[in-house]
């Protein structure tokens, strides 16, 4: 019965095909550092599923968006494991990716012909920073308060257009309401849409072009 | 390899990574439930008399519009509610106290003096002065509280739901 309802999905659906070409693939003799590209989707994904789950109680107004996240780490249910998991997880992520980044380029899998997986992977990098950086500012203490007066003041030092830099991140010429709902905007819209691309892009490439050889004396 | 009894490698690993998928989705997914239902969960149940002032400032046989706020927590915000219930007083020691909640659909009921009856705006819901149905769609009487007189104070004991 199962088999059979298998079947007839397989046959529309091309599950089997799909299968063999993602998760079957031929590599080469690989080690543990292979592994952190997945554990970086991975984390993708764990941050955004407890990232959602946060929107449900955070708000992200200079009224109650500290109130919210007391709110959920001392009275929601299991509010400390969510929140936490993506707190962690939001430091955890820019290690392993930035590690993977690390691996691609002691093995020289940077080379021809994999440039644009390269090329996709500093977008990833810069946009998983980018998530630290606006997600940093959300819960409205003390500390996410002046490491955002810091952070959009450094680009702020560039001739001629810092100011104008600045004064775009935070929505005037200092740090208010209108702050924090784009850096919300960004941290849950922009960034995960340009990430969630990007990565689809990236693992396109590593499935079409294989993984590469550890390099060895021929090469 | 292929035709010996037990798993194969590919068998085991297949195995043993769908159990760990099984528990970390279980360790994340439940307490996942728990956290979305959390506000139901809570009791937010309160009780208590709520003082209305001395008796003899309510007149016989007249229902007199009395109003107070409640405030309540609700998560990172306080909220306060507003109640308007009618005191009857229907004798100088009997006092009868009415929400002015429709029974119908919760929307606020207005004493007439002109024709004797509260009013209902929203589905022209008629009661008479005994909190009684007259006539219109509301299933029950209006709603009535506990009292009790301390010192001639009156007081209505409140559940809040
Ligand atoms: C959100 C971040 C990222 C995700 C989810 C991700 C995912 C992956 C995955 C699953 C692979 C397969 C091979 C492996 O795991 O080692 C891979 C390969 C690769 N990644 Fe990433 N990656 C990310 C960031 C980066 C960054 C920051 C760079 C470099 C700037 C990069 C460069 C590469 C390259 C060149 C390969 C090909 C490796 C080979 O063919 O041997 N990636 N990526
Ligand atoms: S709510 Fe009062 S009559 Fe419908």
């Amino acid at each position: 019965m199962v088999r059979r309802l298998f079947q007839w999905l397989d046959e529309r659906l091309g599950l089997t095909t799909i299968h063999d070409v993602v998760l079957d693939r031929k590599v080469p003799k690989v080690n543990w550092w292979f592994t952190l590209g997945s554990a970086s989707l991975f984390l993708f994904l764990i941050q955004g599923i407890t990232g959602v789950f946060l929107t449900v109680y955070y708000v992200p107004s200079p009224d109650h968006a500290y109130d919210s996240v007391q709110y959920i780490m001392n009275e929601v249910r299991f509010g400390w494991l969510i929140r936490g998991i993506h707190h962690w997880g939001a430091t955890l992520m820019v290690l392993v990716v930035f590690i993977h980044m690390l691996r691609t380029f002691f093995y020289a899998a940077y080379k021809y012909p994999r440039e644009l997986t390269w090329i996709s992977g500093v977008v990833l990098l810069l946009a998983t920073l980018g998530m630290g950086f606006t997600g940093y500012l959300l819960p409205w203490n003390q500390r996410a308060y002046w490491a955002t007066t810091v952070g959009t003041q450094i680009p702020g030092t560039i001739p001629f257009i810092g100011p104008f830099i600045t004064s775009v991140m935070r929505g005037g010429s200092e740090l208010s309401a209108l702050t924090l709902a784009r850096f919300f905007s960004v941290h849950i819209w922009f960034l995960p849409a340009v990430i969630a691309a990007t990565i689809g892009l990236h693992l396109y490439l590593v499935i079409r072009l294989g993984i590469s050889h550890i390099p060895d004396e021929n090469d | 390899m292929d035709n010996s009894p037990n798993l194969t490698r590919r068998q085991f690993v297949t195995v043993i990574g769908a159990a760990i998928s099984t528990l970390i989705g279980a360790a994340v997914g439940l307490p996942a439930i728990g956290y979305l239902l959390s506000p139901a969960l809570e009791k937010q149940e309160g009780e208590s008399w709520i003082l209305l002032g001395p008796l003899d400032n309510y007149p016989l046989n007249q229902p007199t519009l009395f109003t107070f706020t409640r405030t309540k927590k609700h998560g990172w915000e306080k909220t306060t509610t507003s109640y308007g219930v009618y005191v009857l007083r229907t004798s100088p020691t009997e006092v009868r106290v009415f929400s002015n909640v429709c029974t119908h659909l919760s929307c606020r009921v207005t004493w007439k003096e002109e024709v004797q009856e509260y009013i209902c705006p929203c589905h022209d819901g008629h009661f008479a002065i005994d909190g009684s149905i007259i006539s219109g769609p509301q299933p029950r009487s209006l709603d009535e509280y506990e009292t009790k007189i301390e010192d001639g104070n009156l007081f209505i004991f409140l559940k809040e739901a």
